[in-house]
C-alpha cells in the first residue's frame, strides 16, 4: 500500500496579527506550522499503514522553509517526503494548486503507484478545502471528503470503507482504490511521536523538485499565471451598530430585561419549578 | 537499538547550542534536545548579547544573526518616586564593527543561533523534554526522554538545562535553590513603533539604549529593573531575589505593573502594545553557589551551573562560554577515549581559570551584602534624589551652604560612622 | 473564450431525501439580487432521483427558471455522478454565475466542477456582491482567521463560482404563484461505472444540530471565570429551554465540548434570541451569531465590541445578573402555580 499525503506550510491562525493600517499579515507574528488538517491525515496515513505494511510519502508545494513541515510529517511517522519548490509557483490559487501537486504525484506515481492520497479538509490559512477534490479530479480518481473514519483497507478487492462526516450524521461509503480522501480533525488524535522517529525526522533531508524535475507541464496554469482567482480589495468587516443599553441599578437592569423578554415569551419554555 | 551518539546536549540555550555547536564543528555526533517548541520558545532574557563571546563561536555574526539593535548608550537610573539621577555613557564608537553589544530577543536569536549548530551538523529535537539522566554503576551513560521508546545513549551528557536544572539536581550536583539565591524577574515586550523609540531615547536606526534602574523600581528592594530598546519594540522587566519577594510579600506583575505606570517611565512606554509577558528566575548565588560541574559522563554549562553574573547582568556570555569551555573538554575526552570524571574535571579546571569564576569570585559577596544592608536601596538613591533636587534647585542659598546642609541632612538620617561603613562595605563586595 | 455566451445567475439547489437544504433557498434569496442587477434570470439547477416535485418551491423561493438531471443513480449525493450532471447542465446552458452552499456536499461538488470547468472558485462566501459594469461577481470572505474579509475576483475565465456560508443569506418569503420554466436533461449514467457507492447514511441528532436549531441560546464566555460558574448559564438555559453553547476560548478551556463553539470555527446560528453573555464578541464570534433576531448582551467591558451587535446591552457582572434573572423567571413560574408552560414554537 503506497499512501501519499499532502500536506502544507501555514502561517498559525491562532497567533496570527493583522496590521490594521496596511491589512496585510504581520508575518513575524505568525510561526509557519504543519497545517493541523494535514497532521491528522499524516496520522491517518499511519495507521493505515499499521494494518496494511506499506509506504507513506508526504508531498508539499511551498518555499524551500516548508521542508520543516515534512520533517513534522515524518516525525508522526511518513517514510518519505518530497517538496516541489519554485518561483514559477508562487502565487497559486487552489486550481494551480492542485495542478502541480498532480504533476508531482504523476511523477511519484510512476516510480512506485499510489494506492490512496489523503489530504487534510482544508488549509487553515485559506480555508477553502478545494484542492484535495481538485487533485482527485486531475488524477481521475474518486474524491471522498470530510472522512471521519476509515473503517476497513481491502488490498484484495482493493476497496476502502470510509465514514463520511455530513452536515448532520455521517455516511458509509465504500470507494473503490486508488481514491483520494479529506480528513476532518476527529478522525484521531495525533500521537505522541516516539524518539526514533523524532531523530531520523532531524536527519531527514527531503527531495525538493523544481519545475523543470516535470515532464509535460504547463507552465500557464501554474503559479499566479494559472490562477483564475485574484484577490480583489481587502477591508475590515463592518462593525453593525449596536442597539441599546439598558442602563440602572442592577436590580433596574434585570427588571428591564424581563419586561423585554416577556414580549417574546413565546420563544420561551419556562419550565415549572419543582 | 537505540542509537548511541557522541555527546546528547540537554538544552537549546546559548549554553547548550554554544557546546553542540563547537562538538559538531569538530565531526562529533551531537544529539541536541531541547523541551520548547523550538528553541527560544520560551526562554527569557533582558536581551543584551555580548559581543565577545558569540564572536569566538561565530566570527562577524552580527553581518546575519536576527540582533535588534547596536547598544551605543548605557545608562543607569538611581529612582526615586518623583525624580530620577541618572548617569551613563554614549560612544558612536560602540556603534559600528566590531560593536560592544546588542540587544536581541531570545525567541528569533535561540532558534537562529541553534540552525547554525544543525549546519554544523548537530541533530536538533525540539518539543522532548529530558526526564532523567540514565545512570549505570555510577556513570551517566545517556537520557530518558517523555517520548514512547525515549532513551537515547551518548558517551557524554551535557547538561544545559538552564537555571533549574532539575536534571543536575538528580545527580545531586545542587541542592535545591535557598532564597536568596535566585532572582524572580518579569519582563514584558512592548511593541512601540521605531520612530517613536528613536525620538524618545535619542537614537537613530540601528543605535540603541539599555537603562539598568536602582531604587524605586523595586520598591527599594534588593534588585533592579531594566529597560531596553529594540527594533521597534522595548524590553522592560524588573527582578528582585526570591528572599526580598517573600519578605516584602511583593508579587512579581504587581512590580512590573508599578513600574510600568511610574511617572519616570511611564512616558516612554506610552502608545506601546503589550506583546508578551515572560517570567523567569536568575541565578544570582554566584562564586559560592556554583555546583558540582562535572561527572562520570557527564558535564553542567551555563544557568545551570549557576554562572551568572548578577551585578553585571552578564548570563549569556558566560553561558556560551562555558558551553565552549565544555565542548572543548568532550572533545579531548573523546580522544583519549576517557569520559571519566577525572578526565572532564578538565572542564572545571578550564572554567576556573577563565574570566568566569575569576569575576563570580570578585563579585561573590555583592549580594550578600547588599541583601543584609537595604539602606542601599531604600535610603541612598532617595537620598541621592534629595541632594540633586537640593542642590540644582536655584533659590539663592550659595552653593558651599548647600553642600554642608546636603551632607547634614545624609549624616543625620543615617549617622556618619554608618555611612563610612557602608560605603566601605560596598566597595570591598565589589572591588 | 467568449464571456457574452455566458448569462444569467445559477443557484445549485442540494437536495437530501427529497428535501431541500435551508443554504439553498438562502441563496435563491441571494442570487435574486444579483439576477436583477444583472438583469438576467435566476436559474435554480437540481439533481437526484424523484426530485420533480421540488420545482415549485425552487421557483416559489425565486428562480426564474429550474434546470433539472433525474436519475437513479443520482439517488445519492456523490461527486462522481453529480458532478457529470453539473457538467452536463454547465456546458449546455453556460450560466455567468454559479453559487453552491457551503456544506459539505457543496463544497465538494463545486471543488470539483471548478477544476474540470477550469474556473475560479471563491470558497466559504459571507458577502455577495455583483459589479454590473464589468459583471464581475464580487464574492468576500474572511481571510487570516477572520480579522479581515476579503473580496474575490475571477476576471478572465467563466463561469465565475463560489461557495456561500450556510445561514448568512436570507431566503425570500415564498411566492407559490410565482411561475417559472422547468428543463429537464437527461443523462447516461451506469451504476457500475461508479467508483463509490454510499451504502448508508447515518442521521445522528446530536448537540450540534440542537445548537442549529434552538430558538433560544445562551452563548457564554471566558469572562464567566471558571468552569463552576458557567454552570449558571446552564441554570438559565434550563429555566428558560435554551440550549447552552460557548466562544471558542471557553472550549478551549475545556469548559465545553468542541460542538458547542459558535462562531467562525463552529457553528453558525440564528436563534430568536441569542444570550452573549460574559463573552467579548470578537470578530470571529460574531460572524457565527450576528444574525440573531434578538441579541442580549452582558458584559463588565462598556467598551466591549459585543455591544456593537447587540440589541440590548447591559453593562455589569454576569456573576451578578444572571443568578437574578434566574430568580425572576423561577418567581414567575411559582406564581404562575408552575402548571403554566409556554409551548415551544416549533
Ligand atoms: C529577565 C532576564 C534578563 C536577563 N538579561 C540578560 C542580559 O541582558 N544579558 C545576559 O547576558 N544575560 C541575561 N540574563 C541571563 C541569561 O538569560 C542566562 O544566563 C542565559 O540564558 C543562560 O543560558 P543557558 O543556555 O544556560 O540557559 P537557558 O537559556 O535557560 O536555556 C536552557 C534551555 O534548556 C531547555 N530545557 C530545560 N530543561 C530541559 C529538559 N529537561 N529537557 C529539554 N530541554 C530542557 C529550556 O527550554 C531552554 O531552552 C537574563 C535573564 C533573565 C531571566
Ligand atoms: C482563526 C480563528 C478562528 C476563531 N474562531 C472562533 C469561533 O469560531 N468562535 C469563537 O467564539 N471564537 C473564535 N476565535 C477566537 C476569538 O478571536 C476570541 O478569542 C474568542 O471569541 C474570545 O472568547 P471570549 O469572548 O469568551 O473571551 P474574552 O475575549 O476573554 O472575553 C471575555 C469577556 O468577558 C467579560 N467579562 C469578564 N468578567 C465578566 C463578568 N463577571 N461579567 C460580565 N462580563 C465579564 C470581559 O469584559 C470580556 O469582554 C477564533 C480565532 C481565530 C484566530
Ligand atoms: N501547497 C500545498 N502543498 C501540499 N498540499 C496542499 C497544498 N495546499 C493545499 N494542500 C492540501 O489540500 C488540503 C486543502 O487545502 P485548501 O484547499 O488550501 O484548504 C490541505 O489540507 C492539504 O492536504
Amino acid at each position: 500500500m503506497h499512501i501519499v499525503v499532502c500536506v502544507k506550510q501555514v502561517p498559525d491562525t491562532k497567533i496570527i496579527k493583522i496590521n490594521p493600517k496596511t491589512n496585510t499579515l504581520d508575518r513575524r507574528s505568525a510561526p509557519a506550522i504543519l497545517n493541523p488538517y494535514d497532521a491528522h491525515a499524516v496520522q491517518a496515513a499511519v495507521s493505515i499503514r499499521e494494518k496494511t505494511g506499506g509506504t507513506i510519502s508526504v508531498l508539499s508545494m511551498g518555499p524551500p522553509q516548508a521542508t520543516a513541515v515534512i520533517k513534522k510529517s515524518i516525525e508522526i511517522g511518513a517514510d518519505r517526503g518530497f517538496l516541489i519548490s519554485d518561483r514559477a509557483f508562487a502565487g497559486a490559487d487552489t486550481l494551480a494548486t492542485s495542478y502541480a501537486l498532480s504533476k508531482a504525484l504523476e511523477k511519484i506515481n510512476k516510480e512506485m503507484p499510489v494506492d490512496m492520497i489523503i489530504c487534510g479538509k482544508h488549509a487553515i490559512d485559506g480555508d477553502t478545502g478545494q484542492v484535495g477534490p481538485g487533485i482527485a479530479r486531475r488524477m481521475d480518481i474518486p474524491p471522498v471528503t470530510n472522512v471521519i473514519e476509515v473503517s476497513e483497507v481491502n488490498l484484495e478487492e482493493k476497496t476502502v470503507l470510509i465514514k463520511r462526516k455530513l452536515s448532520n450524521g455521517y455516511e458509509l461509503i465504500q470507494a473503490e482504490l486508488p481514491c483520494l480522501l479529506t480528513v476532518e480533525k476527529e478522525i484521531n488524535q495525533i500521537e505522541y511521536s516516539p524518539m526514533p522517529n523524532m531523530i531520523k525526522a532531524a536527519r531527514y533531508e527531503p527531495v525538493i523538485w523544481a519545475v523543470s524535475d516535470f515532464e509535460n507541464v504547463d507552465r500557464s496554469q501554474l503559479g499566479l499565471k494559472g490562477s483564475p482567482t485574484i484577490v480583489g480589495k481587502m477591508f475590515t468587516p463592518p462593525r453593525p451598530e449596536g442597539g441599546k443599553k439598558i442602563e440602572g441599578s442592577v436590580d433596574e437592569q434585570v427588571n428591564q430585561l424581563m419586561d423585554i423578554l416577556m414580549e417574546k415569551k413565546d420563544v420561551l419554555t419556562l419550565q415549572s419549578s419543582k | 537499538m537505540p542509537e548511541k551518539f557522541d555527546v546528547i546536549v540537554v538544552g537549546a540555550g546559548p549554553a547548550g547550542t554554544s557546546c553542540a555547536l563547537v562538538c559538531a564543528q569538530k565531526g562529533l555526533n551531537v544529539l541536541l534536545i531541547e523541551r520548547g517548541e523550538y528553541p527560544g520558545s520560551k526562554n527569557v532574557m533582558g536581551g543584551v548579547l555580548y559581543r565577545k563571546q558569540m564572536e569566538e563561536l561565530i566570527p562577524e555574526f552580527w553581518k546575519e544573526a536576527p540582533l535588534e539593535r547596536p547598544v551605543i548608550e548605557q545608562r543607569f537610573w538611581m529612582m526615586d518616586k518623583e525624580s530620577v539621577v541618572q548617569f551613563g555613557y554614549k560612544g558612536l564608537e560602540w556603534g559600528v564593527e566590531p560593536y560592544n553589544n546588542f540587544t536581541v530577543l531570545r525567541a528569533q536569536f535561540d532558534q537562529w543561533f541553534a540552525k547554525k549548530a544543525v549546519e554544523a551538523g548537530a541533530l536538533l529535537i525540539n518539543e522532548t523534554v529530558v526526564t532523567e539522566c540514565i545512570v549505570e554503576n555510577g556513570k551517566v551513560i545517556g537520557v530518558r526522554t517523555d517520548r514512547p521508546n525515549g532513551e537515547v545513549y551518548a558517551d557524554v551528557v551535557v547538561l544545559a538545562d538552564g537555571v533549574n536544572s532539575l536534571l543536575s539536581k538528580q545527580l545531586g550536583f545542587h541542592k535545591e535553590f535557598r532564597p536568596d539565591e535566585v532572582a524572580l524577574t518579569v519582563m514584558e515586550v512592548i511593541n512601540l513603533p521605531k520612530e517613536k523609540i528613536n525620538d524618545r531615547f535619542n537614537l537613530e536606526d540601528n543605535q540603541g539604549c539599555t537603562i539598568e534602574i536602582f531604587g524605586d523600581s523595586t520598591k527599594g528592594n534588593l534588585g533592579t529593573a531594566f529597560l531596553y530598546t529594540n527594533k521597534d519594540s522595548l524590553n522592560i522587566g524588573v527582578g528582585t531575589t526570591l528572599s526580598s519577594m517573600i519578605k516584602a510579600k511583593l508579587k512579581p506583575y504587581d512590580l512590573l505593573d508599578y513600574l510600568k505606570t511610574h511617572p519616570m517611565v511611564r512616558p516612554m512606554l506610552a502608545g506601546g502594545e503589550s506583546a508578551e509577558y515572560l517570567a523567569h528566575l536568575i541565578p544570582e548565588g554566584g562564586y559560592r553557589s556554583v555546583p558540582k560541574v562535572a561527572g562520570n559522563g557527564v558535564v553542567v554549562v551555563g544557568d545551570a551551573a549557576q554562572l551568572v553574573n548578577a551585578i553585571h547582568r552578564e548570563g549569556s556570555n558566560m553561558a556560551m562560554h562555558s558551553g565552549l569551555l565544555a565542548a572543548e573538554t568532550v572533545i579531548e575526552a573523546k580522544y583519549r577515549g576517557d569520559f571519566s570524571e577525572s578526565s572532564l574535571n578538565l572542564y572545571r579546571q578550564k572554567l576556573y581559570d577563565s574570566f568566569i569564576i575569576k569575576d563570580l569570585e570578585k563579585y561573590k559577596d555583592a549580594t550578600h551584602t547588599f541583601e543584609n544592608n537595604p539602606q542601599y536601596f531604600k535610603e541612598y538613591v532617595p537620598m541621592m534624589n534629595k541632594a540633586m533636587s537640593k542642590f540644582f534647585t536655584v533659590d539663592g542659598t550659595p552653593k558651599r551652604d548647600k553642600q554642608k546642609e546636603i551632607m547634614k541632612s545624609v549624616t543625620s538620617e543615617r549617622g556618619t560612622i554608618k555611612v563610612i561603613q557602608d560605603i566601605y562595605r560596598a566597595w570591598k563586595a565589589v572591588k | 473564450m467568449n464571456f457574452d455566451e455566458y448569462r444569467g445567475v445559477w443557484i445549485f439547489i442540494e437536495q437530501n431525501d427529497g428535501k431541500i437544504e435551508g443554504v439553498s433557498l438562502e441563496l435563491l434569496g441571494a442570487g435574486r439580487k444579483l439576477a436583477d442587477k444583472l438583469q438576467v434570470p435566476l436559474g435554480g439547477f437540481l439533481l437526484g432521483s424523484g426530485i420533480k416535485p421540488l420545482a415549485k418551491q425552487v421557483i416559489a423561493y425565486g428562480a426564474d427558471e429550474v434546470y433539472m438531471v433525474d436519475h437513479p443513480v443520482l439517488k445519492q449525493y456523490r461527486t462522481e455522478s453529480y458532478m457529470q450532471g453539473v457538467m452536463l447542465l454547465v456546458e449546455k446552458y453556460k450560466p455567468e454565475i454559479i453559487l453552491y452552499g457551503a456544506t459539505p456536499n457543496g463544497k465538494d461538488l463545486a471543488s470539483a466542477v471548478a477544476t474540470d470547468l477550469v474556473t475560479g472558485l471563491t470558497a466559504d462566501t459571507t458577502m455577495l456582491d455583483v459589479d454590473v459594469d464589468s459583471r464581475l461577481l464580487e464574492a468576500s470572505r474572511p481571510a487570516f482567521g477572520g480579522n479581515i474579509m476579503a473580496t474575490i475576483l475571477c476576471k478572465k475565465h467563466r463561469p465565475q463560482m463560489a461557495t456561500v456560508r450556510p445561514k448568512v443569506m436570507k431566503a425570500l418569503e415564498p411566492d407559490s404563484g410565482k411561475v417559472g420554466k422547468i428543463i429537464e436533461e437527461s443523462i447516461d449514467l451506469k451504476e457500475e461505472n461508479m467508483r463509490t457507492k454510499v451504502l448508508q447514511i447515518v442521521n445522528d441528532v446530536t448537540k450540534k444540530a440542537n445548537l442549529a436549531e434552538a430558538h433560544v441560546i445562551v452563548c457564554g464566555g471566558k469572562g464567566m471565570g471558571d468552569v463552576q460558574n458557567f454552570q449558571i448559564l446552564y441554570e438559565l438555559a434550563d429555566t428558560i429551554g435554551a440550549t447552552v453553547g460557548g466562544t471558542r476560548d471557553v472550549v478551549e478551556a475545556g469548559w465545553l465540548p468542541h460542538e458547542l463553539q459558535i462562531g467562525q470555527t463552529g457553528e453558525t446560528v440564528t436563534p430568536k434570541i441569542y444570550f452573549a453573555i460574559a463573552l467579548s464578541g470578537a470578530i470571529q464570534h460574531v460572524v457565527g451569531m450576528k444574525n440573531s433576531d434578538l441579541i442580549i448582551a452582558i458584559n463588565k467591558d462598556p467598551n466591549a465590541p459585543v455591544f456593537d451587535v447587540a440589541t440590548y446591552g447591559i453593562v455589569g457582572d454576569a456573576l451578578e445578573i444572571v443568578p437574578k434573572l434566574i430568580q425572576q423567571f423561577k418567581q414567575l413560574q411559582s406564581e404562575k402555580g408552575g402548571e403554566v408552560s409556554y409551548a415551544r414554537e416549533i
